[in-house]
């Protein structure tokens, strides 16, 4: 018998491409994917027409406009679909710096799936809901003891929506002293995430960016020039999105406090971080995590995903309605807040992720959290030393020390000597069913690359990735119109972004599709 | 912001070549600039080697995979046509007569691309430095794709490409009709007597369009995508929202003012100073004389933009705004605007004044407030 050949290294891929229509344009007049039989005649006068018991401004006066396709053909094309994808299931996704890609456990998926969780209703009486109100209440329990906060609300949807909620308490916390009008100003960072300064001006404030010193830190001197009595907060990340973590931090949050600001936290990069510093400490009053980055629960292609905000004792007041509360007895809602900022989400949150999220921090315990953070951290260095290998990479700041959890590189180099800018990269990285993403405008970072191996993946894949990268560096040395005329064997090739910043030519649903193409 | 496509793609490809045979024959021995009948003839005595058709080859170099299906139209004998030659091209050079050999002007410069533009190439690919790129400007103005060969001594001008190979590969892009995007590009220049006797005045004479790649551009000049549009669409709102209704305003040159001037409805003289007040047009295109004048009658304001690439806010084509008016306008009615791109591509370096007064330059030097969209700030510093 002949032995089995070795696999190359990069391995070969091919993509399956089936130039799939939109499922509007699959719709075929009369298909169904059931039939239902006809309602006997018994059951139709005892109940009548149901339309009639919805109130009449909620009934279609036409119905809904879907597409009309058998099981088969509905099946076949979300399989086909699938295939021309990539996600963290499939391949190595250590490119998506800042969103800790990370393995979500299946066990964890299953027992959301149980009729436990999956049948419960959100209108349940809560006698009855005992069980997952406890799991809401020791997840709580949990995240406040690994930020140092007083309390924490799981109801946001996500990082975004915890920023948000975060930057309605401190609102209505300067209301409160009668310093809301006053303070108008937010103060972040541009390594900090975007969605701090995103959420911010959505609840209304003028947002000032600091940009970093030499060192990559942001530049203190300049927090300092933009701190007045109109600062409401500082929203920061830390490490920033450069995998460099700021040592002046306290510092950082005195200014903020003496001018009378509040200091928010975006924990969004605590992967690096679990059991080793905490929010507390660092003086913050507020902070978020993302349950589906840190805390292993699916990021659900944007969504849904989960949000936690947590808060010291001056803030309580302004949480997120209701809260979860247990009286020695029995869980309950408290809805009795007169102060909170209402409501950032329907009911409870994302009840499975917070499902998810407790059951992995249980199967973990606060040694396995610390350890997470050891391995990720580790895994991040040695991707750094393999990175810096490559001809035309570089990690900006900092210079010869380590990162905490991710690095935003730099092929700068390698474009200006070979004309392939990162971008290019990106899309030839596909050809190895691969990917990284470049979305981390305006490009500080020249020509950006932000790696982030979590603690998921092994030394054998992080080998995997870096010969990719390798050997497309190579390529734009020595031929590099392969990757000009990349993606090969990928299913999708060059997306256009122009139209992503024009009105005019984007649609995000087929209705608005029809009409802005007429 | 026009995209490339309604350039390319019509008919048969057609390049049009231009190189300024004396662009930067004054640097390598020392002169500062060659502008000027009397240093191109010192600076050849002097030993000096023309470099721009060997810039012009390398870039040509690139592009020779596209021979077969392209035209290339050429300015005749040493501007272009021989090189093209030499590079194994068979160009069709313009019947135009230059005045000598070996020493060619301005005016052949600016003949020859008012002829291609009317020939209706998809390109004009010119190798030269900021005074070649002054002449491309007063020839064809800023409605028609052109892209620079860096050959000069000074290179301030957003026109050129980094390297004479990169300028080859943005044009080979162009014309195989990749989708680029078109910008208008800063056409800077020295005032080359001042220059030589060591003061640097730059002024800003107008802009050309050029097809964009990051990177690929000297200075790496910011791109102004639809989202640049946008912003600085944001910036003149915020811009307009700030400003107090009673207070006149200068408005320096530049893009991004122009923007504040178009929110307004008001036209704007792109490479000079207008001043502003209760959306109306005062005064357009002031000098120095003219704004101490009006600084004479009323308080006014500021409203500034940095040069791209170098990050000048002060001292580079808006010289009107002296050190004398500077003193006179109140630090918090300066408002400085800038799209966040560009911040980016200073690569954390501080925006610059140099006013010539070195008192008025500390003025300003330190963390100035930057505004970037509507109700989005930076602090940025600022050095002298």
């Amino acid at each position: 018998m002949k032995p089995i050949a070795p696999k190359p290294m990069p391995r070969r891929f091919h993509q399956a491409r089936w130039d799939e229509p939109i499922i509007f344009e699959l719709s075929q007049p009369g298909q169904r994917g059931v039939l239902l039989p006809p309602v006997e005649a018994g059951i139709k006068q005892q109940v009548g027409n149901p339309a009639q018991a919805l109130p009449e401004p909620l009934r279609r006066v036409v119905p809904p406009a879907l597409p009309e396709m058998s099981q088969i053909h509905v099946l076949r094309h979300y399989a086909r679909l699938s295939q021309e994808n990539l996600g963290v299931d499939l391949n190595i996704d250590v490119g998506q710096g800042t969103c800790t890609m990370k393995y979500s456990p299946k066990i964890n998926d299953q027992l959301t799936r149980t009729h436990k969780l999956s049948e419960l209703h959100p209108l349940q009486d809560e006698s009855t809901v005992q069980g997952i109100l406890e799991v809401m209440y020791r997840l709580e329990g949990m995240l406040k003891e690994i930020s140092g906060m007083d309390r924490v609300s799981l109801q946001p949807g996500a990082g975004s929506a915890a920023i948000y909620a975060n930057i309605c308490m401190i609102r209505a916390y300067h209301e409160a002293r009668g310093e809301g009008k006053q303070r108008d100003e937010v103060i972040t960072t541009i390594f900090s995430h975007p969605s701090n300064a995103a959420a911010a001006k959505v609840a209304g404030y003028k947002i000032i960016t600091l940009y970093p010193d030499e060192n990559g830190y942001p530049d203190f001197e300049a927090l300092k020039a933009a701190v007045s009595e109109r600062t409401a907060a500082l929203l920061i990340t830390n490490p920033e999105d450069t995998g460099i973590f700021n040592p002046r931090i306290a510092e950082f949050v005195e200014v903020v406090h003496a001018a009378g600001g509040l200091c928010s936290y975006d924990q969004a990069n605590a992967n690096g971080i679990l059991g080793i510093t905490r929010a507390r400490e660092a003086g913050f009053d507020v902070c978020h995590f993302n349950l589906h980055k840190t805390f292993s629960t699916p990021h659900g292609c944007g969504g849904p995903g989960a949000g936690a905000s947590g808060v010291t004792e001056k803030l309580i007041p302004f949480l997120p309605v209701p809260t979860v509360e247990f009286n020695g007895e029995k869980y309950f809602l408290d809805y009795n807040r007169p102060q909170s900022i209402g409501k950032v989400r329907p009911f409870y949150g994302v009840t499975p992720n917070l499902l998810r999220a407790y059951a992995w921090i249980m199967s973990l315990g606060a040694d396995g959290l610390r350890e997470v953070s050891e391995v990720a951290v580790l895994n991040n260095n040695y991707l750094l030393n393999k990175v810096l290998e490559i001809r035309g990479v570089s990690a900006p700041y900092a210079k010869g020390k380590r990162r905490i959890e991710q690095v935003r590189y730099s092929w700068e180099q390698l474009t200006r000597e070979t004309g392939v800018t990162s971008e290019e990269i990106e899309i030839r990285v596909t050809d190895f069913g691969m990917h990284y993403w470049t979305s981390h405008h305006p490009f500080v970072v020249p020509e950006p690359m932000t790696l982030e191996p979590t603690e998921s993946y092994s030394r054998a894949d992080l080998d995997e990735y870096v010969a990719v990268l390798r050997q497309i560096a190579e390529e734009a040395y020595t031929n590099p119109e392969i990757i000009k005329t990349a993606p090969h064997n990928s299913t999708i090739h060059r997306i256009h972004h122009e139209p992503f910043d024009n009105p005019a030519e984007w649609a995000v649903t087929w209705r608005a599709y029809k009409r802005k193409t007429g | 912001m026009r995209l490339l496509a309604s350039f390319a793609s019509k008919g048969p490809m057609q390049l049009g070549l231009i190189v300024n045979p004396i662009a930067g024959i004054g640097g390598r021995v020392g002169l500062k600039g060659s502008d000027g009948a009397e240093i191109q003839r010192l600076a050849l005595e002097l030993g000096a080697i023309p470099l721009a058709g060997e810039r012009a080859a390398a870039a040509l170099e690139v592009l020779r995979p596209l021979a077969g299906e392209m035209e290339l139209l050429t300015a005749p004998g040493p501007m272009g046509e021989d090189v093209a030659r030499q590079c194994g091209f068979v160009p069709r050079p313009l019947p135009l007569s230059l005045k000598k050999r070996g020493q060619t002007t301005a005016e052949d410069t600016r003949q020859a691309a008012r002829a291609m533009r009317e020939a209706g190439v998809n390109l004009i690919l010119f190798a030269g430095g900021d005074g070649t790129a002054r002449d491309i400007y007063e020839a064809i103005g800023n409605d028609f794709p052109v892209l620079g060969i860096p050959a000069g001594v000074k290179i301030h001008s957003a026109v050129y490409a980094v390297t004479p190979r990169s300028a080859g590969e943005l044009a080979a892009d162009f014309l195989r009709g990749r989708r680029l995007r078109l910008q208008e590009a800063e056409v800077l220049d020295l005032d080359e007597d001042s220059y030589r006797a060591g003061r640097i005045l730059t002024r800003l004479y107008g802009y050309l369009t050029i097809p964009y790649r990051r990177e690929a551009v000297q200075n790496q000049k910011v791109p102004t995508p639809e989202s640049e549009a946008v912003q600085a669409q944001a910036i003149a709102a915020e811009v307009i929202e700030q400003m107090q209704p009673d207070m006149a305003y200068l408005l320096g040159p530049g893009t991004t003012t122009r923007a504040v001037a178009e929110a307004l409805g008001l036209p704007k003289t792109l490479v000079g100073v207008d001043i502003i007040c209760r959306g109306e047009l005062l005064a357009a295109d002031v000098g120095e004389r003219q704004i101490l004048d009006m600084l004479d009658q009323r308080p006014l304001g500021l409203i500034i933009t940095p040069t791209g690439g170098q990050g000048f806010l002060l001292g580079r084509g808006n010289q009107q705004i002296s050190p004398d008016v500077i003193r006179r306008i109140e630090r918090k009615n300066i408002l400085v605007i800038c799209l966040a791109s560009k911040i980016a591509m200073l690569r954390g370096r501080p925006l610059l004044v140099d006013t010539g007064d070195s008192e008025t330059d500390r003025l300003l030097s330190g963390y100035l407030p930057v505004i970037t969209g509507y109700h989005e700030k930076i602090i940025y510093k600022v050095a002298s």
